[in-house]
């Protein structure tokens, strides 16, 4: 639990630094994980570089999909969309700097999938997304 | 026969288990699933070092004993809910392929356009995708009983919507996430009066308390063999024996038939009718023994048993500040508590209990409206059962403060 609970992930959770929303975005996207009612939105900003300007993420659920947001967003700030595309799962345990079984992880992959369905501009944001 | 804990606990091998070295496990989960006696493990294990060999057709010995193994399974689980004959127990894979039994066959050959159907705010999925798909496909209506604050059916609203002359009326027994035991008897005889026919969700009544379906006079009941100390894979749909008769069969196959040619068949007597294929022979075996098991230890020292459990964990979980339950107080419940912790995601609440060998589910438990109905995404829930005892909710109580610190 000192792993899966670390300090780092109750602080993201409980004080974010990205959570809100971006108002005029570029980006937005928003979807629910249907097992425990996780809800994650985002909204975008890119500059005229192709670079993600800000970044922001709304929505609830519990600590793991939260912090996972939090920490995705200060992630993507100023990198290219077309790196953006290439995040995968391991990018996101490695922010979390934990390993996660598999009902968890879906948790800590919803900012994600939401983020890359955003990106590609998709209609739904589905599993094979973050693989 | 007095109810002996330690005894009983030695029954489940499962619970002598460590989550993790030197971390016993506390098993609150019961509702989802139930662990499984010695007796169970051994007719099952036995059917298939002894026995093992396909029903019906043939006439080796081993084919005789399984038939004979499952045919008896059958007559002792009808003797657990005191159906009328053993023919009336048909076999399904769980409660949910019981109840879509009786919406392919039964509702599909009988209800039409415009056609009501009451069903009510606390139902479990499985009793409610069925009913959409077949309001998609029919244009069949639904409505539903609403549940009150405190977690009880609105008989008045009920009464109501009875006025609508609905077709079927079907609900939960007892909520798989408030505890909820609803007035099943009185329901069903205000459905009759109405001239609809009931349908009762038994996936909770069935495992912890004496469910007569005689007494209920209940038109179906469907329930789950994994629920009541017995394996996965293996359900019951009861059905009053002129409605079984009357409905048209479910899936086509082996078994299912009474003679076939190439352009047509005629299908078999009831409960053939509706066991199209190989069933699952020692999931029967075990559903027998199971109930054999829970007869043994008593359904109404079972149910005491759990009462007593329910009273002190919901006094227990009270005294916890910013913790809320759901559902009714002890006299109207079952074993189930499920409580939301402010500020707190119940999916860390369930894993921060884990670490401490504690488990309980969180989620929607497969009742989603009806935690939007309490506006709430999730709950935490811990559900006991025969082996359940008060020491693991003194465990559950210390986690959740653990929980709590976590968090602060």
């Amino acid at each position: 639990m000192d792993d899966l609970y670390r300090e780092v992930i109750i602080e993201h959770y409980k004080n974010p630094s990205y959570r809100g929303k971006l108002d005029p975005h570029d980006i937005f996207f928003a979807d629910n994980n249907p097992l425990c009612g996780d809800h994650i939105e985002i909204t975008l900003q890119v500059g005229a570089d192709g670079a993600v300007s800000d970044a922001r993420f709304d929505g609830h659920g519990c600590a793991i999909s939260q912090a996972s947001a939090d920490l995705l967003m200060e992630h993507i700030i100023g990198k290219p969309l077309e790196e953006v595309k290439q995040l995968n799962k391991q990018d996101v345990l490695d922010l979390l700097g934990i390993d996660l079984g598999p009902v968890r992880l879906k948790c800590a992959l919803l900012s994600l999938k939401v983020l890359k369905a955003g990106v590609y501009g998709l209609g739904e944001a589905g599993d094979d997304l973050v693989e | 026969m007095a109810f002996e804990i330690r005894k009983i606990r030695e029954d489940f091998p499962t619970l002598a288990r460590q989550v993790r070295p030197g971390v016993p496990l506390v098993y609150l989960d019961s509702t989802a699933t139930s662990h499984k006696p010695e007796a169970v493990l051994a007719a099952m294990d036995g059917y298939y070092r002894h026995s093992n060999a396909n029903i019906h057709r043939g006439v080796h010995t081993l084919a005789e004993e399984a038939t004979a193994l499952y045919e008896q399974a059958r007559e002792g689980i009808a003797r657990f809910i005191n159906a009328p004959a053993a023919r009336q127990v048909i076999y399904t894979r769980n409660t949910t392929e019981s109840i879509n039994l009786v919406a392919y066959t039964w509702a599909r050959a009988n209800l039409k356009s415009g056609d009501v159907v009451i069903a009510t705010e606390m139902e479990h999925h499985s009793n409610l995708v069925p009913w959409h798909m077949l309001a998609a496909e029919r244009g069949v209506r639904l409505e539903f009983i609403p549940v009150t604050g405190d977690g009880l059916l609105d008989l008045e609203a009920y009464q109501k919507l009875l006025q609508l002359g609905p077709k079927l009326v079907t609900f939960t027994h007892m909520s798989n996430v408030l505890g909820t035991i609803n007035p099943a008897r009185e329901i069903i005889r205000l459905a009759h009066e109405a001239g609809a026919v009931t349908l009762v969700d038994g996936a909770q009544s069935v495992p912890h308390f004496p469910v007569d379906v005689q007494d209920l006079d209940v038109d179906f009941m469907a329930f789950s063999a994994h629920k009541m100390v017995g394996p996965t894979g293996i359900g019951v749909l009861y059905g009053k024996q002129a409605l079984l008769e009357a409905m048209p069969p479910f899936l086509g196959g082996g078994d299912m038939i009474k003679t076939v040619h190439l352009h047509s068949f005629t299908p078999n007597t009831i409960p053939y009718k509706f066991e199209a294929g190989t069933p699952a022979i020692a999931e029967a075996v075990g559903f027998g023994a199971a109930c054999e098991y829970l007869s043994g230890v008593g359904m109404d020292a079972i149910a005491a048993y759990e009462h007593a459990i329910t009273e002190y964990a919901l006094e227990r979980l009270e005294e916890i500040p910013g913790l809320r339950l759901f559902g009714p107080s002890a006299d109207k419940k079952g074993g189930v508590a499920a409580f939301t912790l402010d500020g707190i995601h119940p999916h860390d609440v369930a894993q921060i209990l884990d670490q401490d060998g504690v488990a309980v589910r969180a989620g929607h438990h497969c009742a989603q409206p009806l935690h939007e109905k309490f506006s709430i995404p999730a709950t935490s829930r811990a559900s006991f059962y025969l082996y359940s005892t008060t020491e693991e909710v003194d465990r559950l109580v210390e986690g959740i403060y653990k929980v709590k610190k976590y968090f602060a």
